[in-house]
């Protein structure tokens, strides 16, 4: 947090480095990405196969 | 610089001018050298399974085959490559951020607490009642220790994980570097945040499991099992794919001193792995029911091919990075004068180079082609299926981490190595021996042999089945292929403990080895019809035609078999 | 100057891109939403897709539905295996296929060129359905009934064989299709 107030006087940073350089959240992405799209979408999969008749 | 306070003190090193926090330097030794005791194993194991599924030899009775794959499978993959990836995560965050490492103490826990779950595990398999694989599919049963020393180890392995967190934040707090992270340690944290998705994955469903085999649980539902487990079971391998590519960055620097051809566009490809690359961990459900095409189609392309065209990426700018510093260096001359004169006798190159085009050609060429939705159906759990991962995580991981080992053993055990004539041809043995396996099980897959299979001759069946020769003859092949991969993983494993015990002493006045910064061409104008790297650009144009071709082939192929709908 | 292993030099994020990679990079990016495309494209164009069609079911009713469909369409026993049924189900029809320890049964006969929706499940572990030399495979759960419409385009005797590890028998395991005229 220090750093990036730091850096302010300075050139402003682009959004791209922003994020890059933020690694709570990339922490975050690479947690949600994989637990959206992977887990839960495929878990409500498998949740939804009907009986069999 | 305001050094050696007194619970952490720090050498320079001679060889590369790093300065070493001490208690790190000991945890990356025991990691390494663990994981590469592990790689003996785990190989060991490999040339038993290789010399059953040669048909001519057809070694073990059943039993003892399926316990040998159940423990190829867990210590090769599992227990080498995560051990030296602890190794890699506190070397990169410690020595090269110049920083302490952030709570030895729990550093040493991650150790005993791996080393215990591996030997757990190995001693259930070894017990002969888990001979499950190591994806140990319910309902099948292990033994309980089984998934036991599974969970120890991953929990170790997350407080590895928590550790490297730990010192990049005292690295930031301390100031022992300025700016960004180092595209190395880059690389890393882009590999722990993956593997914390991956072991809490492993967490959620090896427990129930583990409940399961005590009889704490009455039934784990199987395909929510499979589900689950492929989020442990191919993150992981996204783990490997991320610390493999950083360490060709880190090599490329190390050998070259080459600068990372776009720092933006490295960091962009490796945002582009957070956000995607896990999704891919599909690719196992393919031919599972009721997943729906959406499902499937979306996951499979990790949204798009945006990994795979993250992986392109660093597929062109690693070399490139190289191509760029070599004629920097003064070969400037045609396409590929950089390429002829690059060290090919060194065995931190060599490795490195091997494990860039077997993981190009072999495992990411075809990986991209069988994880389509539909030609999955004609290449799902046949032997192709090993014929692409050894392509990778031997070809690709193994090779790049045994590079990255010939290069710490002088830095970090300051030893020199032994047998360097060895060291010279154990790259090209290995991956040669690698490379022949992995595409002639490709070919024997196409024909549709199984993987995880005793006896393709289903020999005393009374139904029977022909295979045509050519089966058998590139069964033949490549498990030859896997013996001389074999020969060289021990030649490995020799110089490694060998250097250790009884390598030369690196002399403390020993000279500098880090490359020359690349600038002997450095204002003059590089490379060719505006491109500065038009070797590699070619090299990459090579791969993106052989993937092309390929990727129709299959799609021709399977245009032949019976309709499905 | 700056390497991997030292911090990029400031200003990083906003040097221009080299010619190689900008070119590489829109090369690889449209091969990369082709192949998007085509996967989804061959759903349409493509003779070989899966329909995802798919129920929840328990071993035991399974293993009736089998029962059942054997009784009904059994033609006679196998010639190399007299223990097992041969079963012609009439085209068009709901083929009942279950896998187990270590045997498919029961054995099918179909017509070329006929198509008949082909159900895949297990009696007790996960095998695998490996349709040979075709080269099609599937997974067989216990548990979860998957249907698989199949039109054979070639006669012939083909083999099933397990390509999930389902125990020690694993590789014995082999079930046969006919395929007729
Ligand atoms: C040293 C040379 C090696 C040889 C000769 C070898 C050989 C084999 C063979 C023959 C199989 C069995 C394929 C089958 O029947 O399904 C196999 C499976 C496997 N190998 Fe290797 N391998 C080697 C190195 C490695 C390395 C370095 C790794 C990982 C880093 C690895 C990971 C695996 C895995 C994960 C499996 C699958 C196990 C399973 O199906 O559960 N192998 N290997
Ligand atoms: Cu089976
Ligand atoms: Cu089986």
């Amino acid at each position: 947090m220090s750093e990036m107030k730091a850096n302010e006087t300075k050139k402003p940073l682009t959004v791209l480095q922003r994020i890059l350089d933020d690694q709570n959240f990339m922490l975050m992405l690479g947690l949600v990405m994989p637990t959206v799209f992977y887990t839960l979408w495929g878990v409500m999969e498998v949740a939804t196969i009907p009986i069999a008749p | 610089m305001a050094i050696t306070t007194a619970q952490s003190p720090f050498r320079i090193d001679p060889l590369t001018g790093m300065r070493i926090d001490l208690k790190a330097q000991a945890l990356v030794k025991i990691n390494a050298v663990l994981a590469v005791v592990f790689l003996l194993v785990g190989g060991a194991a490999g040339l038993l399974v290789a010399l059953t599924r040669w048909p001519a030899v057809h070694l073990l009775p059943a039993d003892l085959f399926y316990m040998a794959l159940t423990a190829h499978g867990v210590v090769a993959l599992m227990v080498w490559i995560i051990f030296f990836e602890m190794a890699v995560i506190y070397f990169c965050a410690s020595t090269v951020l110049s920083c302490r490492l952030a709570t030895p103490g729990w550093a040493w826990v991650q150790v005993v607490l791996m080393t215990v779950g591996a030997a757990i595990t190995a001693v259930a398999i070894l017990q002969g009642n888990s001979s499950v694989m190591m994806t140990s599919y319910v309902p099948m049963d292990a033994a309980p220790h089984f998934y036991l020393g599974l969970i120890l180890f991953a929990v170790g392995a997350l407080i590895g994980c928590f550790v490297f967190l730990g010192t990049l934040v005292i690295a930031k707090e301390e100031q022992t570097y300025k700016g960004s992270l180092p595209l190395t340690v880059y690389g890393c944290l882009i590999a722990v945040i993956i593997a914390i998705f991956t072991i809490a994955s492993g967490a959620i469903i090896l427990i129930p499991t583990f409940l399961w085999s005590l009889g704490l649980i009455e039934s784990i539902d199987p395909m929510m099992y499979r589900v689950i487990w492929w989020a442990f079971g191919h993150s992981s391998q996204q783990i490997n794919v991320t610390a493999h590519i950083t360490i060709w960055y880190t090599v490329a620097s190390l050998a070259f001193g080459a600068k990372p051809m776009s720092e933006k566009v490295s960091r962009t490809a490796f945002l582009l792995y957070i956000l995607f690359l896990q999704l891919g961990s599909v690719h196992h459900l393919l031919s599972d029911p009721g997943m729906s095409s959406a499902y499937k189609i979306f996951n499979t392309s990790y949204m798009m091919y945006m990994a795979v065209l993250a992986s392109m990426i660093h597929g062109l700018t690693v070399p490139g990075a190289i191509e760029v510093a070599q004629r920097r260096n003064g070969y400037n001359n045609g396409l590929f004068e950089w390429l002829r004169k690059c060290p090919w006798g060194n065995p931190v190159f060599a490795c490195t180079i091997l494990s860039i085009i077997i993981f190009g050609f072999i495992g990411g060429i075809t990986g991209v082609t069988m994880s389509v939705e539909q030609v999955n159906m004609i290449i799902h759990n046949t032997i192709y299926v090993p014929g692409h991962f050894h392509g990778t995580v031997a070809g690709g991981t193994t090779l790049a981490f045994m590079g990255l080992t010939y290069y710490l053993i002088p830095v970090l055990f300051q030893r020199e190595l032994i047998l360097p004539w060895l060291a010279k041809i154990q790259p090209w043995l290995f991956g040669i021996g690698i490379a022949v396996f992995g595409v002639a099980l490709m070919g024997a897959g196409t024909l549709g042999v199984p993987r995880r299979h005793h006896d393709m001759t289903f020999a005393g069946q009374a139904l029977s089945f022909e295979w045509p020769g050519m089966a058998y003859m590139m069964m033949a092949v490549g498990e030859i292929g896997g013996v001389v991969s074999v020969v060289g993983g021990a030649a490995f494993c020799v110089i490694v403990v060998g250097s250790i015990l009884v390598g030369k002493k690196v002399p403390a006045d020993a000279k500098c080895i880090v490359a020359p910064h690349a600038d002997r061409n450095a204002d003059k104008h590089i490379g060719m019809g505006g491109f500065e790297a038009p070797g590699t650009f070619v090299l990459a144009l090579t791969l993106f035609v052989c993937l092309v071709l390929y990727y129709f082939i299959n799609f021709k192929y399977l245009a032949t078999v019976w309709t499905l709908a | 100057m700056a390497t991997a292993y030292t911090p990029p030099e400031e200003g990083w994020a906003t040097e221009p891109i080299e010619r190689t990679e900008i070119i590489w990079i829109v090369l690889a990016l449209s091969w990369c939403l082709f192949m998007f495309g085509w996967m989804i494209a061959w759903h349409w164009i493509g003779n070989q897709n899966m329909n995802n069609e798919a129920y929840r079911t328990t071993p035991e009713a399974y293993a009736k539905k089998v029962e059942d469909f054997t009784a009904k369409y059994t033609v006679r026993q196998d010639a190399s295996d007299p223990s097992l049924p041969v079963v012609a189900p009439p085209p068009g029809s709901d083929v009942y296929l279950a896998a187990s320890r270590w045997q498919w049964r029961p054995v099918l006969e179909f017509q070329k060129g006929k198509s008949y929706r082909v159900h895949i499940s297990s009696l007790d572990w996960q095998h695998g359905f490996a349709l040979l030399p075709e080269n099609i495979n599937f997974q067989a759960y216990p548990g979860y009934e998957q249907v698989i419409t199949m039109t054979p385009n070639k006669t012939g005797t083909f083999g099933i064989a397990c390509n999930e590890f389902c125990g020690i028998g694993h590789h014995i395991m082999l079930g046969r299709i006919y395929v007729k005229e």
